[in-house]
C-alpha cells in the first residue's frame, strides 16, 4: 500500500485524488501542510494556476522545504501548472519555484482558452492502448538538459518527461478516465518506497 | 468542436480553490495576479460603483481588456450583458478566456439569455437556485457562480443562494425517479440535468461563490459551505488596503478549514469596504433579480 498526496493549494485536486483511489493498493489524499506531506510516499502537483500556487507556497514558507524533499528523492509528478513549479527555468519570467528539473518550460505556450485542445497518443512503454491527452491553456517543455528523458511529444513539442524521481506532463490525465499515467507514477512511487 | 464544451468545463476545474478578482485596469490586474488570484475579471466599474453611479452598465472597452491580457499571465475573464450575444462575439474575437454573462451589467434582453452553445468560448453565469443554474448549463454555461448581491459587501445573499442550491440538490437526490419530471417542471430546469443531479448529487460544472464577499472570513465561509472557489468584486479595490486584503482572501480560500491560520490571515487588514444592508435596497436595486 502506498499513499500519494495531491498538493491541495488550488486547482484540479479532487480529480487526481479520485483517479488515485481507483488504483489497487494506492491511497490518494489531499495535502496542504508540510506535516501532511511528511506522511506520504509520493506527491502530485496538480494543474491550476502556477502563479497562484507559487504565491501561496511562498506566503506559508513551504517552497524551500518542499524543494528540499524533492531533492532528497520524494517521487513527484507535476501536471501542467505542477510542471511549471518543477522547472529550473521558465520562459519570459525570472520567478521560478522548486528549481528541480533540468528543463525550460513555456507557460500558456499554445495561447488562450480558445487554443485548448484534446488529442491522443500511443506510448507503448506507458500503456497498450492510445492515451487521451487534454491540454488546458497548457505549457510545454521548450528544451531539456542533463539526464532528462523525453516521454512524449505532440506536434514536435515535449509534453511529458522524467528525471530521477520527477515526472512532468503538460496535459491532464486526471481529467480523463484513462489511468495509465497515474499507474505509471504509482509504480515509480512503489519502487522508490521499496528502496528506502 | 464536439469536445469544446468539455475543455471549457476543464478550465473551470483548474480554477478551483482559487480567487477570481474584479479589476478595472492593468494596474489592478497586476496587483491581483501578484496576490495570487487564479484569474481576473475585467470590467469598467466594480459593482459598488455601478450601484452608486447608476446608468446603463455595459461590456468594457476591448482596448482595456487587451491591456489587461497583455499585463497578466493568468486567465482573463470579462462580462457581457444578459442576452447581449454581440458583446459576447466581440469578447470571443479578442480571445478572452471566459465570459461572464452577468446580472451586474444592465440586461440587454429581458426574456432570453445568450445561447452559449453557439460559442467556442466558455461562459460562467450567476444563479440563485438549482433551477436557474441548470437553465444556464442547459444553454451552454460551463461554470456557475452564486449571484449574491454584488457591490454590497454583504455576504448574506451569496449564502442564501448557496444554501438554496444545496437544499434543491438534496431534494433532487433524495427524490424517486418518477418524481424527477415534476421537479424539473417545478424548477424550470432541463430534465436530463435534473437526472444528472439525481445521480451525482452535484452540478455537472464547477460552482463558485460571488456577490458580497468582502473579508477572508467571508471567502472561507463560502468554501466551507461547499463552493469550489470565490469571485471577489468590489471587496478588494474598495477596501482600505487592496494589496493586503487580496492576499488575505487568497490565503483564506486555500486554508478555509484551518481556524488558526484564518485568525492570523484576518489580522490587521485595514478597513473593509463599506457594506449595505440588503433590506435597505429597493426591489429595483437588487441585481440578483436580473436573469430569467
Amino acid at each position: 500500500m502506498i499513499t500519494v498526496g495531491v498538493l491541495a493549494i488550488q486547482g484540479a485536486v479532487a480529480e487526481h485524488v479520485a483517479a488515485l483511489n481507483k488504483i489497487e493498493n494506492v491511497k490518494g489524499i489531499e495535502v496542504k501542510t508540510l506535516e501532511e506531506i511528511e506522511q506520504i510516499d509520493g506527491l502530485i502537483l496538480p494543474g491550476g494556476e502556477s502563479t497562484a500556487m507559487g504565491k501561496i507556497l511562498n506566503y506559508f514558507q513551504m517552497l524551500e522545504p518542499l524543494a528540499e524533499k524533492i531533492k532528497q528523492g520524494l517521487p513527484v509528478w507535476g501536471t501542467c501548472a505542477g510542471m511549471i513549479l518543477l522547472a529550473k527555468e521558465i520562459v519570459g519570467q525570472d520567478t521560478t519555484y522548486f528549481k528541480a528539473m533540468d528543463m525550460i518550460v513555456k507557460r500558456n505556450a499554445y495561447g488562450s482558452q480558445l487554443d485548448s485542445f484534446q488529442t491522443t497518443i500511443e506510448l507503448p512503454e506507458i500503456a497498450a492502448t492510445p492515451i487521451p491527452l487534454i491540454f488546458i491553456r497548457a505549457p510545454y517543455v521548450e528544451s531539456v538538459t542533463g539526464d532528462v528523458t523525453i516521454l512524449a511529444k505532440v506536434a514536435d513539442k515535449i509534453v511529458a518527461a522524467v528525471q530521477d524521481n520527477m515526472l512532468v506532463t503538460a496535459f491532464h490525465p486526471e481529467l480523463t478516465d484513462d489511468l495509465s499515467f497515474h499507474k505509471y507514477f504509482c509504480k515509480k512511487v512503489s519502487a522508490s518506497k521499496q528502496v528506502s | 468542436m464536439e469536445n469544446r464544451y468539455e475543455l471549457n468545463k476543464n478550465l473551470a476545474q483548474m480554477l478551483k480553490g482559487g480567487v477570481i478578482m474584479d479589476v478595472t485596469n492593468a494596474e489592478q490586474a497586476k496587483i491581483a495576479e501578484a496576490a495570487g488570484a487564479v484569474a481576473v475579471m475585467a470590467l469598467e466599474r466594480v459593482p459598488a460603483d455601478i450601484r452608486k453611479e447608476g446608468g446603463v452598465a455595459r461590456m468594457s472597452d476591448p482596448k482595456m481588456i487587451r491591456e489587461i491580457q497583455e499585463t497578466v499571465s493568468i486567465p482573463v475573464m470579462a462580462k457581457v450583458r444578459i442576452g447581449h450575444f454581440v458583446e459576447a462575439q466581440i469578447l470571443e474575437a479578442i480571445s478572452v478566456d471566459y465570459i461572464d454573462e452577468s446580472e451586474v451589467l444592465t440586461p440587454a434582453d429581458d426574456v432570453n439569455h445568450i445561447n452559449k452553445d453557439e460559442f467556442k468560448i466558455p461562459f460562467v453565469c450567476g444563479a440563485r437556485n438549482l433551477g436557474e443554474a441548470l437553465r444556464r448549463i442547459g444553454e451552454g454555461a460551463s461554470m456557475i457562480r452564486t449571484k449574491g448581491e454584488a457591490g454590497t459587501g454583504n455576504v448574506v445573499e451569496a449564502v442564501r443562494h448557496m444554501r438554496t442550491m444545496l437544499n434543491d440538490m438534496r431534494r433532487v437526490q433524495a427524490a424517486s425517479a418518477m418524481e424527477l419530471m415534476t421537479i424539473a417542471k417545478e424548477y424550470g430546469a432541463p430534465y436530463d440535468l435534473i437526472k444528472y443531479v439525481h445521480e451525482h448529487g452535484k452540478l455537472p460544472v464547477v460552482n463558485f461563490a460571488a456577490g458580497g464577499i468582502a473579508t477572508p472570513a467571508d471567502a472561507a465561509l463560502m468554501m466551507q459551505l461547499g463552493v469550489d472557489g470565490v469571485f471577489v468584486g468590489s471587496g478588494i479595490f474598495k477596501s482600505g488596503d487592496p494589496v493586503k486584503r487580496a492576499k488575505a482572501i487568497v490565503e483564506a480560500t486555500t486554508f478555509y478549514n484551518d481556524h488558526v491560520k484564518l485568525a492570523k490571515i484576518s489580522e490587521d487588514l485595514g478597513e473593509a469596504m463599506v457594506g449595505i444592508e440588503i433590506d435597505t435596497l429597493a426591489p429595483t436595486e437588487l441585481l440578483a433579480s436580473r436573469g430569467w
